[in-house]
């Protein structure tokens, strides 16, 4: 079974995670960022921070997994990455890290 | 004894999804490192990797039902904001927690940590899910993915531990309470 399904889904994981992190950091720094991810107004830019996220993870994996499916990767490089940007997701959404920026 | 609509809505969500799928996970890892290893030799029947198949399904079952009653649910009466001049901040939570400086660092860090960060536990298990649907006892050979999918699991605990411990200790500070008053049990 080739492992491109595999790489597809850990590394379009990563991305919509640190996707999170970053869209999480602008709406804390930019007022219109702010205003404009705001899709349901009782909780706020929290709404459209995640769904964008969500969005953009979701549409990662259906690329990577269109292209990917029946190849073989280099899953070293995949996995990397994917952790490198999952580990920067969890320190961008740590406010006092957020704050530095 | 009696609860608030809002107090068995803030019990559902951290105590039922949040708290099964913390301890779900530790089973998960278990499973995922040591019977699914390259090393082990010992046979995996259909009926092992259908059992861990449902289990994940069920975790990311329960990380999506967390995050979306944390967020949808709960949030918006924990960021509610009262009338100007309000002296009652107890149906309030966040400016009853900003309100004093022995407090506030629970939402100025504590929440707007959680709220985030909270959200890479649906994700990574939502992955981890899929891959181990995809390959079920192959993973065994295909050991970069076994590590990437053990990585995602860990950090999916460690996502859920932040956003319990930050929920546990805001409430304990400043409890999302009102709605109306359900009674469990009539005292003597």
């Amino acid at each position: 079974m080739a492992n491109g399904s595999g790489g597809a889904a850990v590394l379009a994981a990563g991305v919509g995670a640190f996707v999170l992190g970053v869209l999480a950091v602008a709406a804390d720094k930019s007022v219109a960022v702010k205003s404009a991810l705001v899709f349901y107004r009782p909780t706020g830019q929290l709404s459209g921070v995640t769904t964008t996220a969500i969005l953009i993870w979701l549409i990662t994996w259906g690329v990577l997994e269109w292209r990917w499916r029946h190849k073989t990767v280099a899953l070293r490089r995949i996995n990397l990455t994917a952790l490198v940007l999952l580990g920067l997701s969890l320190l961008l959404t740590f406010p006092p890290v957020a704050d530095l920026l | 004894m009696e609860i608030t609509t809002r107090g068995l809505w803030t019990l559902i969500h951290g105590m039922g999804f949040g708290g099964l799928y913390l301890l779900a996970c530790s089973g998960a890892l278990v499973e995922l490192f040591l019977r699914f290893s390259a090393g082990e030799d010992g046979a995996i029947s259909s009926k092992q990797v259908g059992f861990l198949k449902g289990y994940l399904i069920a975790m990311t079952v329960l990380a999506w039902l967390a995050v979306l009653t944390g967020a949808y649910v709960i949030y918006p009466w924990y960021r509610a904001v009262p009338a100007p001049g309000s002296p009652d901040l107890a149906a309030f939570p966040q400016r009853l927690l900003l309100s004093n400086p022995t407090t506030s660092g629970w939402h100025s860090i504590g929440m707007e940590w959680k709220e985030h960060v909270a959200w890479l536990a649906p994700i990574s298990i939502t992955m981890v899910t899929a891959v181990f649907s995809r390959y079920g006892r192959e993973i065994r050979n295909h050991p970069q993915i076994r590590r990437a999918v053990i990585c995602f699991t860990v950090v999916s605990f460690l996502a859920a531990g932040i956003a319990g411990f930050f929920g546990a200790m805001i409430d304990k500070h400043a409890p999302v309470e009102g709605g109306g008053a359900i009674h469990l049990v009539r005292g003597d």
